[in-house]
């Protein structure tokens, strides 16, 4: 079974507590994203940025989330077999999660590795599959976790509090 | 710092989201890449982004990074669906017939003054 987490460091008791605990979110959003459409995928993210600016969120911390958020969906679109975007907001964070339909990750290390992409010749053309996405979610995220394996649909979740520094 | 009007001036450049002035946009660098997944992990705001590709996700990736202004090189125009959704996006899309090489060493020329 593969599974990766990643929490920046000084973020462990909050990041841990809030996942043991899962917490009713202050405000929700869900998308879909099908397969291959990369015109769709964009929409939730675009959607969460637009009602993140509204609640006030400063633009660095805005960047982040749906520079994460974009990656994540072109993944799902990219990669799978079409899946679901869910945005959960809190007082001093956003939960994003990305539920696809499979295939899955064969090795996730590997695909955490700046680089390594699977990408096919469409995804290439549109300037996409550079093997970046993973890492740069990982590099805008306060806590990054992704459960996979082959033959089995993919769980994505990342965190981003509102009033770290980075 | 220097205005997109300013760039434009130099460049020749024409604006094709003329609902966006570049005399208010400012710019204080750029990112030259055509690989979108490079430009994701790179752009910010301020930096005007001299590149070729002209689709829709070209605008998507402007946005979600905070890039004000897509320069397109080589005469590169972009289909109306696209300057539509740049204007929605607040994205100014201008094209110029140089090459990105010229553009960028325009631009740096220019903020180096």
């Amino acid at each position: 079974m593969g599974e990766y987490w990643y929490i920046r460091p000084g973020l462990e008791e909050s990041v841990n507590g809030f996942f043991s605990a899962q917490p009713e979110a202050d405000m929700a959003l869900e998308s879909q994203i099908p397969e291959k459409d990369f015109n769709q995928a964009g929409k939730g993210s675009a959607e969460v940025k637009n009602l993140l600016k509204r609640l006030g969120v400063n633009p660095g911390i805005l960047r982040r989330v749906a520079v994460a958020a974009y990656e994540a969906e072109i993944n799902v679109a990219a990669h799978s077999l079409g899946g679901t975007m869910m945005c959960r907001i809190y007082d001093e964070f956003i939960h994003i999660i990305f539920k696809d339909m499979g295939p899955g990750i064969a090795d996730i290390e590997q695909a955490m590795t700046p680089g390594y992409s699977t990408a096919d010749e469409m995804v290439r053309e549109l300037g996409f599959g550079a093997g970046l996405g993973l890492p740069n979610i990982k590099k805008n995220s306060d806590a990054l976790h992704i459960h996979s394996e082959r033959g089995n649909p993919t769980l994505l979740e990342f965190l981003i509090y509102f009033m770290s520094d980075e | 710092m220097i205005t997109l009007h300013e760039y434009l001036m130099e460049i020749e450049g024409t604006n094709h989201t003329p609902g966006l002035d570049p005399r208010g946009i400012i710019l204080k660098g750029g990112y030259v890449c055509d690989m979108l997944s490079d430009v994701m992990g790179s752009a910010r705001e301020g930096l005007a982004w001299i590149t070729i590709m002209k689709h829709l996700n070209t605008i998507a990736v402007a946005s979600m990074t905070g890039v004000p202004a897509i320069i397109l090189a080589k005469g590169n125009v972009p289909e109306q669906a696209v300057i539509d959704k740049a204007s929605e996006e607040g994205v100014c899309i201008c094209s110029s017939d140089l090459d990105t090489f010229s553009l960028a060493g325009i631009l740096y020329t220019l903020l180096q003054k």
